[in-house]
């Protein structure tokens, strides 16, 4: 882990090979890739351990994501991407040298206070995820490279409020 | 003929095979990118690191251009390719909150996947804090039920919208974002 990292590629280069993979996703299974319907089927499966499956399909929330019942996350095709997902990115930033077991921040941020605003963001993604049907990986580009209404929607609404903020949220990232 | 789960070549464990391939290909060009860290892709919203719009918008574009013309070739249908219906009310609102969130954990669902697996304890924590807004959002769903299913559209693209050619819609799209990446490097040397 001291190795020194080596440095990122070139991002249009990045990006070019995440769109043939997206492209090979369209191609092999006929949809694109995801990201926040693996954290809405891990929560489902959660609720279903936690009150029984029959229970937690009363929830109309609930119920789309337990097809199998409890033992759905490692049958759905988007939580088995998601783990695919974290050794892909393991294994690029360990052949790179930049796996580090750190806390990344803005300088004026000590590491609670960063770890509570993480958690606070995500917690805002999560609502805001269901609400889009979907986050920057299924609505923004799967969706929006076939040209999907809501997905543009999605991102011209996402980058508004980003961009709208980010004079308050300054300090969290000086 | 393509895609393959549609046409019968590739069967439900196929499919599952293919997301662990699909998945690990994503969060390998993600990490390359640099896409797993914080602070570079708070760096958009500031204009001060543009990664993300790079990454973002050659992705898509590959992608559309690359469906786009494999349809043209007979090679994939297109129409058989999910496309996500639209509610455009909470769509929009949705993408408020989810903008919101991006800017103050400064990493996306996908994104803090990646930061988590190299070791940052940030992303793991944008994602205990995700699974906990899933869980809100589906406490509260009988309340915001009328809100979330608000103004229906159907799958329907850009260019069903204003009625010209799905070619054309492409196009347009294409042209927006080699202009993006003209504005984006005269930023980047108006800051050098």
């Amino acid at each position: 882990m001291s190795r020194p990292a080596r440095p990122y590629t070139d991002p249009y280069l990045a990006g070019v090979g995440i769109g043939l993979v997206l492209l090979g996703a369209y191609v092999v299974v006929g949809q694109g890739l995801g990201a926040s319907g693996a954290f809405a089927s891990v929560v489902a499966s959660a609720t279903a351990a936690v009150q029984g499956p029959a229970n937690a399909k009363l929830s109309a929330a609930v119920a789309p994501y337990l097809p199998y019942g409890v033992a759905s996350p490692l049958q759905d095709w988007l939580v088995v991407e998601l783990a695919g997902v974290m050794l892909g990115g393991f294994a690029s930033a360990w052949a790179a040298g930049r796996v580090r077991r750190t806390t990344e921040r803005g300088a004026a941020l000590a590491v609670g206070q960063r770890l509570l605003a993480a958690g606070g963001g995500g917690l805002l993604m999560g609502i805001g995820a269901k609400f889009a049907r979907g986050c920057t990986s299924g609505q923004a580009l799967s969706g929006g490279a076939l040209l999907s209404v809501g997905s543009w929607t999605f991102i011209a609404t996402c980058f508004a409020a980003g961009y709208a903020l980010a004079p308050v949220a300054r300090r969290l990232w000086r | 003929m393509t895609p393959l789960t549609e046409t019968g070549w590739l069967g439900p464990s196929g499919a599952l095979g293919a997301a662990l391939a699909i998945g690990f290909a994503f969060g390998w060009f993600l990490e390359r990118g640099g896409l797993g860290s914080a602070p570079k892709l708070a760096g958009q919203f500031y204009l001060t690191d543009l990664t993300v719009f790079k990454v973002m918008f050659s992705a898509l574009l590959t992608a559309m251009l690359g469906a786009f013309w494999l349809d043209r070739l007979g090679v994939l249908r297109l129409d058989l390719v999910y496309l996500p219906e639209t509610f455009l009310v909470p769509q929009a609102l949705g993408g408020l909150l989810f903008g919101a969130g991006f800017l103050v954990a400064g990493l996306c669902p996908g994104t803090s996947c990646v930061a988590a697996a190299t070791g940052r304890r940030d992303g793991l924590a944008v994602i205990g804090g995700m699974l906990l807004g899933v869980l809100v959002f589906n406490l509260v769903f009988d309340w915001v039920a009328p809100l979330y299913s608000a103004t229906p559209l159907g799958a329907v693209r850009l260019t069903d919208l204003v009625g010209v050619p799905y070619g054309a819609g492409v196009a347009t799209v294409a042209a927006m974002a080699l202009a993006g990446f003209v504005v984006t490097g005269r930023i980047e040397r108006g800051r050098a």
